[in-house]
């Protein structure tokens, strides 16, 4: 049976481990004079991005092609979704182009969803990122991150501060941290926390000063503009002030902590340019890494005949069908 | 499949011959299965006097240690080519020792479900014009050194490629042979060799297993490998 990657909650401890430990061996590839790895040849996978992105989808590109997949690329601009097409009907095209892997981008939350649970393909789908939903790849590349610059997060604290409630980020964060050990605190003023946090497996806070000091690493988050419809907050400036890391407060930091976005950025809103250009900053080294975990990603759900990752897709189809039992 | 659920040999599908070795566990699973009997075919000191013996050939085959570089196939290929490098250097001097997954570049992975990687640890100063020396446990069908060949060819160029093994048992299926040998060892494709070494097993030796009823009830293990 197919398995998809739809929700960081997909991945149980071991899972997540293994896509983590995976991802640093194909990061070894970079350094190699031929980035090149045989293990997806002859497969096909195709980047469904119905929404606009810059890194996602030139991270995961370079992903499949350095396993030797063949990418086809797809952005509704320029496509028949502009002239009306339906998700189903692009559906129905790409299996009908034989597609192994389906990454997908989606403003509707649950868009990855639908298509994996559809029967209108038979790939793996891989949530590249659907509204304001979930991100799972980008938890797991912030989470290699980590690891590499702090070791294994059991007990670590994660600070993640910003625009929660339209952060898919921190939503897949939060889930992937929980489940490899971390602490996480979600700072953000209160209209911009989701209704319902107090259910996530995390604690939160309305100021950013009080979590700072205690923190491994820090999580800038956009301030989404375009997913805004109403008045969250009194102006940019304020925000900046209350809620953006600047030089003052990345020195109340501990030593070994870094600094994260996952881009991309308003530099002077969220985070100041002095603390983006820091040397405590990875938020460079996020982006290469993103190759590298989505290349153990797609190896692992792709790479033979049936993905290693056991735990992947079933849960999200066992709670979403859950209401079946009332009547239409 | 485990062995009891193929009763009979003769009419196994070609693709369940292929080799199937480096899945973790795998070596551990069919452990203590009872209707296999195991003879020891080489011990400890055996196994040591073969790998000392394989070390000097080494140096004797390359008139010494320059440009040498010993690349281990993990899992047991990776002690093996760190024993060797040790001996090389008691005897002369230290070469450059690494660890060399080919989990990608093999055949067949299409076959089975994904598997984990294994790590990969290349000398800093890479393999061009290096004469790599690859190390592993068991030689048996070649497909393993095939895909370490290919794997090689996407690292650099090599100025040779030497392959040492601790057993060769024959049934190749492939154009490959071992430069350095420490046991010819005939074997039937029934029976499976075992290689234990101290840093993964706790032990030194090789091992075959036969199956108990050569003919047909305890059939073919999973790990028949290379």
């Amino acid at each position: 049976m197919k398995r998809h990657l739809l929700s960081a909650a997909d991945l149980d401890r071991d899972d997540a481990l293994l896509v983590l430990d995976t991802a640093e061996e194909m990061r070894q590839l970079a350094d190699r004079p031929i980035k090149k790895l045989p293990a997806l040849r002859g497969r096909t996978v195709v980047n469904l991005f119905f929404e606009d992105s810059t890194r996602t989808r030139i991270s995961f590109e370079a992903a499949a092609k350095r396993l030797s997949a063949d990418v086809i690329n797809f952005s509704a601009k320029g496509s028949s979704v502009s002239k009306g097409e339906s998700l189903k009907d692009t559906a129905l095209t790409l299996e009908a182009m034989g597609a192994d892997g389906v990454v997908i981008r989606h403003s509707g939350s649950g868009a990855p969803h639908r298509l994996a649970n559809s029967g209108w393909i038979r790939g793996c789908v891989i949530n590249a990122g659907d509204g304001t939903h979930e991100h799972p790849t980008q938890a797991l590349l912030d989470a290699f991150t980590m690891r590499r610059h702090l070791g294994e997060l059991d007990g670590r604290r994660v600070t993640i501060v910003g625009d929660v409630l339209h952060s898919r980020v921190a939503r897949s964060n939060v889930l992937l941290l929980a489940t490899l050990g971390a602490q996480v605190t979600l700072v953000a003023p209160p209209t911009l926390l989701p209704v319902g946090v107090e259910t996530w497996p995390c604690e939160t806070s309305y100021e950013l000063d009080g979590p700072l000091p205690k923190s491994d690493a820090v999580m800038m988050l956009r301030v989404q503009q375009e997913r805004m419809n109403a008045a969250f907050f009194p102006t940019q400036r304020e925000y900046s002030r209350r809620y953006g890391l600047d030089a003052r407060r990345m020195g109340t930091l501990p030593g070994h902590a870094i600094v994260m976005h996952p881009g991309p950025m308003n530099r002077g809103m969220e985070i100041s340019a002095t603390v983006a250009d820091s040397a405590r900053s990875v938020i460079v080294e996020q982006v290469a890494n993103g190759v590298s975990v989505r290349m153990a990603v797609l190896y692992l759900l792709l790479g033979g005949s049936e993905p290693a990752l056991s735990a992947i897709g079933e849960p999200a189809v066992a709670t979403a069908s859950a209401p079946e039992s009332v009547p239409a | 499949m485990t062995p009891a659920s193929n009763p009979n040999p003769s009419t196994w599908d070609p693709l369940n011959r292929r080799p199937v070795d480096r899945q973790p566990g795998d070596h551990h699973r069919a452990r203590g299965q009872d209707p296999a009997t195991t003879r020891s075919v080489l011990d400890r000191a055996d196994v040591g006097r073969a790998l000392t013996r394989i070390a000097h050939e080494i140096l004797e085959r390359n008139k010494g240690p320059a440009d040498l570089l010993l690349l281990g196939i993990p899992s047991r290929g990776v002690p093996l080519a760190r024993r060797l490098a040790a001996r090389i250097a008691d005897v002369e001097s230290a070469v450059p020792v690494g660890a060399l997954d080919v989990t990608m570049y093999r055949d067949d992975l299409r076959l089975r479900p994904a598997r984990p990687l294994e790590p990969t640890d290349i000398p800093a100063g890479g393999i061009d014009d290096q004469v790599v020396v690859l190390v592993d446990d068991v030689l048996y069908s070649g497909r393993t050194i095939r895909a370490a060949l290919d794997a090689i060819g996407d690292l650099g160029r090599p100025r040779a490629v030497q392959l040492a093994v601790l057993v060769d048992r024959g049934h190749r299926e492939l154009p490959i042979r071992a430069d350095f040998v420490g046991k010819n060892l005939p074997t039937s494709q029934l029976e499976i060799v075992r290689v234990h070494l101290d840093e993964v097993d706790g032990d030194d030796a090789v091992l075959i297993e036969s199956p108990a009823v050569a003919s047909g009830a305890g059939g073919r293990s999973e790990r028949d490998t290379r």
